[in-house]
C-alpha cells in the first residue's frame, strides 16, 4: 500500500499517495495549477515554467527530529524565498502550496509575457484557436500588454511539412517539448527532436518517410498551441463551430472511444460532414489515445462511391430497383431455399446485426457462418480476460505472454499499453518467429517456427507439468529450451497473466488449437476467471468477438458449404475479393454492403446498408468489453442499418424480429445470452469519473481528447465468472507435420493496407502496403530472385503476384505477405514460386 | 371667427410655397449618414487581393448566426488573400442580418464592412443569402482578380502584416 500524504493547497487539505507531484495533487483538490509542459500521461520536466506557486514545509529541529511548533501549537512554515514547479515537486507531508498569491501571479504573467515575445498573433486562422491553451492561459493568468518590440518578433517558417499528415508552424511553437517526450516516452518513435538551442530551436523531423509514426496524431492533440496540426483537419473549421457525437473505432477490436466533430458544410452541398475523429477517453480501454489509421481512417463512412439503393440482376445487369421489389424478391427465394440458404457475416457487423441474421437464418432452416481466417473465440467465451480488468492494472508481478501477433500494425493501442504495462515492471513474452517492434521491451523472447504455435504453448505447458505429454515430433523437445523454461517459469508465477493470440502464421484450424493450447496454459497456472486476467485474441476485425459470443462461427470446410448451398446471404464481407476461387455460385446471392464489392457484383441482390457513422450499434472488443456507437451523421437516404434489413425480412417471413430500435434488438440479446445478462444501451452509457480528468474546461492539462461522457462500455463476464465448468482440452495437431517442398508464405496485417475501409483515405496513400513479399536473401538466392522482381505465386488453386524486398528478418524458408494488398492468400501454405518480370 | 378662419388659411396659403420635406423615392434617393450600417462589402487589397482570411470570427459573434463560413488554403498558384488561409465559402442571410456591426468589430483584417445599401427586400428566402461573389467589392483599378498567381515568397506569413496595435 502505497503511503499517504496530507498537504495543504489554497487552504483545502488534500490527501494523495506519496510521489504525487503539487499540479496533481491540487487537480484531485478541484484546484487548477496552469501548465504547458506538464501532461498527466508523461514524466514532468518542469521546461516552460508556468506551474510556478509558492511551497513552504513545516520546519524541523534537527536536533530532535521533531517538527517546530509555533505559539499557538500549530506547525511553522518555512516558505521558500523563490517560486517552485509544481509538476517538478513532489508532495510532502504538511507542505503548504499558495496558487493564488501576488507573488505567484506576477510569476505566470511574466512566464506568459516572455512566451508571447515570439508567438505570432495567427489565433484569427490557427486551427488551435478556440480550444487552445496558449489562448486560454493567457486570457486568464497573461498581461494586457507587452514590454517587448512587436517589430522584433521572430518570423519563421509557417508551413511546415513533418510528413503528409502532420504540418508544423515553426513560429508558433513554445518548446514545450510535449510532442517529443510523447515520441520518446510514450510510443518509442522517436522521429521528431529538438534541433538547434535557445531562440533557434526548433522541431525537426528524422525519419524517412518524414514524422514516421502510426501515433502521430496524438501530438497534435497534446500540443499546447497550434504548432502541430493535420493535414487532414488543417483550416477545416473552428473548433466552436463543430458538433460531437460519440463513436467507437472499427479498425481493430480495440475499440478505441472516439468523439467525431462534424459539420454542415455549403461545398459537400448543405449536408452534415465528418471533420476530424478526435479520442474520447476510456481508462480501461484507449486512455486518451488513438492511432493514426484511426484518425484518418473514416473516409470511407462518405465516400461517393457508397451504395446508395438496391440493385437487382434483369437481364444480366444489376439495375437500381425500390426496396419494397427488391425485399420481396428475397424473402420469396430465402423461404423456397430453406435449410439451403447459407448466411456468411463480417465481423464488421454491431452484435444487433449479427443477432438478427442468425434468427432470420435459423428462422429459415439455413446455416450461418462466420468470415473469417481466425478461430479461437470460444477459448476467449470461457477464459477470456476477466470483467474488471484493465491492462493498465498490470504490474510488477504479472505477465503477458504475446504470441503469433504483431501488435504494433495489428492493434497499436494495445501495443502502447503492454509496452507501458512492462515498463511498470510486467514480464512481457513475445513469441514470433520474427523480431517485432514490441520485443525491445520483453523479457523473454521466443522464436519458433510457423506452425510451431501450438506446440510451444504445449512445451510451455511440458515444462510446467510432471507429465509430459509427447507432442509431434518438430516441437516434442521444445520444453528443454532454456528460453522456454525460463518464459514458462514466469509465467507461472506471476500474479495476473495475460495472453496475446493472433493469427500470423496460423490458418483457421491451427488458430483454434493455439486459442485452446493457451486455455489450457491459463487454467494450469490459474490465470482465468478473475480480473486481469486471461485470453485475449487479436482479431481481424472490430466485433468478431461479439460474432463468437453470439454464436457465430467459422466453417472449417467454407467452400463446400458455398458449393451447396441454395441461397446465400453475404453481409458485410467480400469473399470474391479475398479469394476468387471460392464457389459463389449459389441460385440465388443477397449481398448486403457499403460499396459494390467483387461479390455484390456477382449478386442477384444487392442490398445498401449504412456505415457505423450513421447508425447505432454495439460491438464487443477483443477484451470483451461490449461498447455502444451513436449516429454521427444523419443517415444517407437510400440505404439502412444492417439489421433493419434483416429485421424487414425476417418479419416478412413471419419471424418475430425487431427491426427498428437496436436498443431493442440488445434487449432481446441480453434476455438470451447469458454473457450479456443484464446488459443495455444504458447500462453501456454509464460514464464514471476518469482520472487523470481530461477535456474539461482546462485544455492545458491534458490535451483536446474529448471528456468520456456517453459511456465506456461494460466488460462481459467469462464463463468461469459466471460460474460454469472450464475444462482442459487437447487442441488438435493434426496439422503440425514436418516441412514439406518449397517456400511458406506466411500473410501477415499491416497497418495501413488496402482494405475497403481504408482505401478511401487517400492521405495516406504515401504509408499504404503494396502487393509485395518480404524474403530473406539467401532464399532468394537459392529461388534466383533479386529485389524488385515481379512474381507470381501459386498456392494449390490460388495464385497471386507480388514484388520481391529482401528483409534479413524474415525467418529463412519463409515468404512473408501483406494481407488486404492486392495478394489473394489468407491463410499460410506452400507456394511454388516464379519470377514473372525482372526489373 | 371670420378672423380665425382666414388665419388658417393663410398659413395653409404660406405652406404652399414652401419646400416640400417628402422625397419622392425611389426617384430620388436621400444620401445616408456615414456611420449607416447597409448591406455588407467583403473588402480587397490595391492589388485585388481579398482581405478576409476565412477565420469565421464574424460568425462567432454574429447574435444572429447570419454567417456561414468555410475557410480553404491559399497557394501561390491559386491566391485569394495574402494569408495562409482564405474563406472558400462567404454567405451572409440578411433576412437573418440585424445591422448590428459585430462582424465589423470581430474582423481582425477590417475585411468586413457594413455599406449604405439599405434596398433589400426577397421574393423568396433563397435569394435573402448573399454569397461571396455577391459581397466582394470589385475589382480596385490596377489590381488583378482573385484567385492570383503569386510568387513564391512573397506571402509567408500567416495573416497579412499588421500593424502595432498600439
Amino acid at each position: 500500500m502505497t503511503k499517504m500524504i496530507t498537504l495543504t493547497i489554497d487552504g483545502i487539505q488534500v490527501t494523495v499517495p506519496e510521489g504525487t507531484n503539487i499540479v496533481d495533487a491540487a487537480k484531485k483538490a478541484g484546484i487548477d495549477v496552469p501548465v504547458f509542459c506538464y501532461h498527466p500521461k508523461m514524466h514532468p520536466v518542469g521546461m516552460c515554467r508556468m506551474c510556478l506557486v509558492e511551497v513552504g514545509r513545516p520546519v524541523m529541529d534537527r536536533a530532535t527530529g521533531e517538527f517546530v511548533r509555533n505559539e499557538d501549537g500549530s506547525l511553522k512554515i518555512q516558505f521558500n524565498p523563490k517560486l517552485e514547479t509544481g509538476c517538478t515537486t513532489p508532495v510532502s507531508e504538511g507542505m503548504v502550496v499558495i496558487n493564488t498569491s501576488d507573488k505567484v501571479k506576477r510569476g505566470r504573467k511574466d512566464i506568459l509575457e516572455f512566451l508571447l515575445t515570439s508567438h505570432p498573433l495567427d489565433c484569427p486562422i490557427c486551427d488551435k484557436g478556440g480550444e487552445c491553451p496558449l489562448q486560454n492561459l493567457t486570457m486568464a493568468h497573461g498581461p494586457g500588454t507587452s514590454r517587448f518590440l512587436f517589430d522584433e518578433k521572430k518570423h519563421l517558417l509557417k508551413h511546415t511539412p513533418l510528413g503528409e499528415l502532420i504540418y508544423l508552424d515553426q513560429e508558433r511553437c513554445i518548446q514545450c517539448g510535449r510532442c517529443v517526450r510523447f515520441q520518446e516516452e510514450l510510443v518509442d518513435d522517436p522521429v521528431i527532436g529538438f534541433s538547434q538551442r535557445g531562440r533557434a530551436l526548433q522541431i525537426v523531423t528524422f525519419s524517412e518517410p518524414g514524422f514516421d509514426s502510426i501515433f502521430s496524431g496524438n501530438t497534435t492533440d497534446i500540443c499546447p498551441v497550434g504548432a502541430l496540426t493535420t493535414a487532414d483537419f488543417r483550416f477545416g473549421a473552428r473548433p466552436w463551430e463543430l458538433n460531437a457525437a460519440a463513436s467507437i473505432c472499427q479498425h481493430c477490436p480495440v475499440g478505441c472511444n472516439l468523439t467525431v466533430n462534424v459539420r454542415r458544410e455549403a461545398v459537400a452541398g448543405g449536408k452534415v460532414v465528418i471533420k476530424r475523429i478526435m479520442p474520447r477517453q476510456n481508462e480501461w480501454v484507449n486512455e486518451i489515445w488513438i492511432c493514426d489509421k484511426g484518425r484518418f481512417g473514416y473516409h470511407y463512412t462518405e465516400s461517393a462511391e457508397r451504395l446508395t439503393q438496391p440493385l437487382m440482376r434483369k437481364e444480366g445487369e444489376l439495375v437500381p430497383v425500390s426496396w419494397e421489389e427488391a425485399l420481396s424478391v428475397v424473402v420469396e427465394r430465402f423461404r423456397q431455399a430453406g435449410e439451403g440458404l447459407l448466411s456468411l457475416a463480417g465481423g464488421r457487423l454491431s452484435n444487433e446485426d449479427l443477432y438478427n441474421l442468425r434468427k432470420l437464418t435459423e428462422g429459415v432452416g439455413g446455416k450461418t457462418a462466420l468470415y473469417t481466417h481466425m478461430s479461437g473465440g470460444e477459448a476467449v467465451i470461457q477464459a477470456g480476460l476477466g470483467q474488471e480488468s484493465n491492462l493498465a492494472e498490470l504490474g510488477k508481478g504479472d505477465a503477458i505472454l504475446v504470441i503469433a501477433s504483431d501488435l504494433h500494425q495489428e492493434a497499436p493501442i494495445w501495443w502502447l499499453r503492454i509496452k507501458q504495462a512492462a515498463e511498470r515492471g510486467a514480464t512481457l513474452i513475445v513469441a514470433l518467429p520474427r523480431p517485432t517492434r514490441l520485443e525491445k521491451f520483453a523479457q523473454h523472447v521466443l522464436r519458433y517456427r510457423y506452425g510451431d504455435e501450438s506446440g510451444l504453448i504445449l512445451a510451455m505447458l511440458n515444462v510446467l507439468s510432471a507429465k509430459r505429454p509427447s507432442l509431434p515430433q518438430r516441437v516434442n523437445t521444445l520444453w528443454r529450451d532454456d528460453q522456454v523454461q525460463a518464459a514458462a517459469k514466469a509465467f507461472a508465477e506471476a500474479r495476473n497473466a495475460v495472453v496475446f493470440f493472433g493469427n500470423e502464421g496460423v490458418g483457421l484450424q491451427a488458430s483454434q488449437s493455439l486459442a485452446q493450447a493457451c486455455l489450457n496454459l491459463l487454467l494450469v497456472t490459474d490465470h482465468a476467471g478473475r480480473p486481469n486476467n486471461g485470453l485475449i485474441p487479436v482479431w481481424q476485425r472490430p466485433n468478431d468477438q461479439g460474432a463468437w459470443e453470439l454464436g457465430w462461427r467459422p466453417l472449417p470446410n467454407l467452400s463446400e458449404a458455398m458449393g451447396q448451398a441454395r441461397a446465400m446471404y453475404v453481409v458485410a464481407c467480400d469473399p470474391a475479393g479475398d479469394d476468387p476461387t471460392l464457389p459463389l455460385t449459389p441460385d440465388f446471392l443477397v449481398v448486403q454492403d457499403l460499396f459494390l464489392t467483387a461479390t455484390a457484383k456477382l449478386a442477384h441482390v444487392v442490398l445498401p446498408a449504412l456505415p457505423f457513422t450513421e447508425r447505432m450499434g454495439s460491438l464487443v472488443s477483443g477484451e470483451r468489453r461490449a461498447q455502444c456507437y451513436y449516429p454521427v451523421l444523419p443517415a444517407r437516404p437510400g440505404p439502412k442499418a444492417d439489421f433493419a434489413i434483416v429485421g424487414q425480412i425476417g418479419k416478412a417471413l413471419d419471424l418475430d424480429l425487431e427491426d427498428r430500435l437496436a436498443s431493442r434488438v440488445m434487449q432481446r440479446i441480453a434476455a438470451e445470452v447469458s454473457a450479456f445478462a443484464g446488459i443495455n444501451y444504458t447500462a453501456l452509457a454509464h460514464a464514471p469519473q476518469q482520472w487523470p480528468i481530461i477535456g474539461r474546461e482546462d485544455l492545458y492539462y491534458g490535451g483536446t481528447t474529448y471528456e468520456n461522457k456517453q459511456g465506456i462500455g461494460v466488460q462481459l463476464p467469462n464463463a468461469i465468472q459466471r460460474g460454469e465448468q472450464v475444462a482442459l482440452g487437447w487442441p488438435d495437431l493434426a496439422q503440425m507435420t514436418d516441412a514439406e517442398e518449397g517456400l511458406l508464405a506466411v500473410p501477415l496485417s499491416k497497418i495501413y493496407d488496402s482494405g475497403s475501409t481504408l482505401i478511401h483515405s487517400t492521405l495516406l496513400d504515401q504509408r499504404r502496403v503494396g502487393p509485395v513479399l518480404w524474403l530473406h536473401p539467401n532464399d532468394a538466392a537459392a529461388n534466383a530472385i533479386q529485389v524488385g522482381d515481379l512474381v507470381h505465386l501459386q498456392c494449390g488453386q490460388a495464385s497471386a503476384m507480388a514484388t520481391v524486398v529482401f528483409d534479413e528478418q524474415v525467418p529463412q524458408g519463409v515468404i512473408l505477405l501483406p494481407r488486404s494488398a492486392g495478394i489473394p492468400l489468407h491463410e499460410p501454405c506452400r507456394v511454388q514460386i516464379g519470377v514473372v518480370e525482372r526489373s | 371667427m371670420l378672423a380665425d378662419l382666414a388665419r388658417g388659411l393663410a398659413t395653409t396659403l404660406k405652406a404652399m410655397f414652401e419646400k416640400p420635406v417628402t422625397i419622392q423615392y425611389p426617384e430620388v434617393k436621400r444620401p445616408v449618414r456615414t456611420r449607416y450600417k447597409g448591406r455588407h462589402f467583403l473588402k480587397r487589397y490595391e492589388n485585388g487581393l481579398e482581405k478576409c482570411i476565412g477565420c469565421s470570427l464574424c460568425a462567432a459573434a454574429c447574435p444572429a448566426d447570419a454567417i456561414f463560413v468555410e475557410a480553404a488554403e491559399n497557394t501561390d498558384d491559386e491566391r485569394y488573400s495574402p494569408g495562409e488561409r482564405y474563406a472558400r465559402v462567404y454567405e451572409i442571410n440578411l433576412l437573418r442580418c440585424i445591422f448590428c456591426g459585430y462582424c465589423e468589430d470581430a474582423c481582425p483584417t477590417e475585411a468586413i464592412v457594413l455599406g449604405d445599401n439599405y434596398e433589400l427586400s426577397f421574393t423568396d428566402r433563397r435569394s435573402s443569402i448573399y454569397t461571396k461573389e455577391m459581397l466582394l467589392e470589385p475589382v480596385p483599378e490596377g489590381g488583378q482578380p482573385t484567385p492570383q498567381k503569386t510568387p513564391p515568397g512573397m506571402f509567408s506569413r500567416a495573416i497579412p502584416e499588421m500593424k502595432d496595435p498600439d
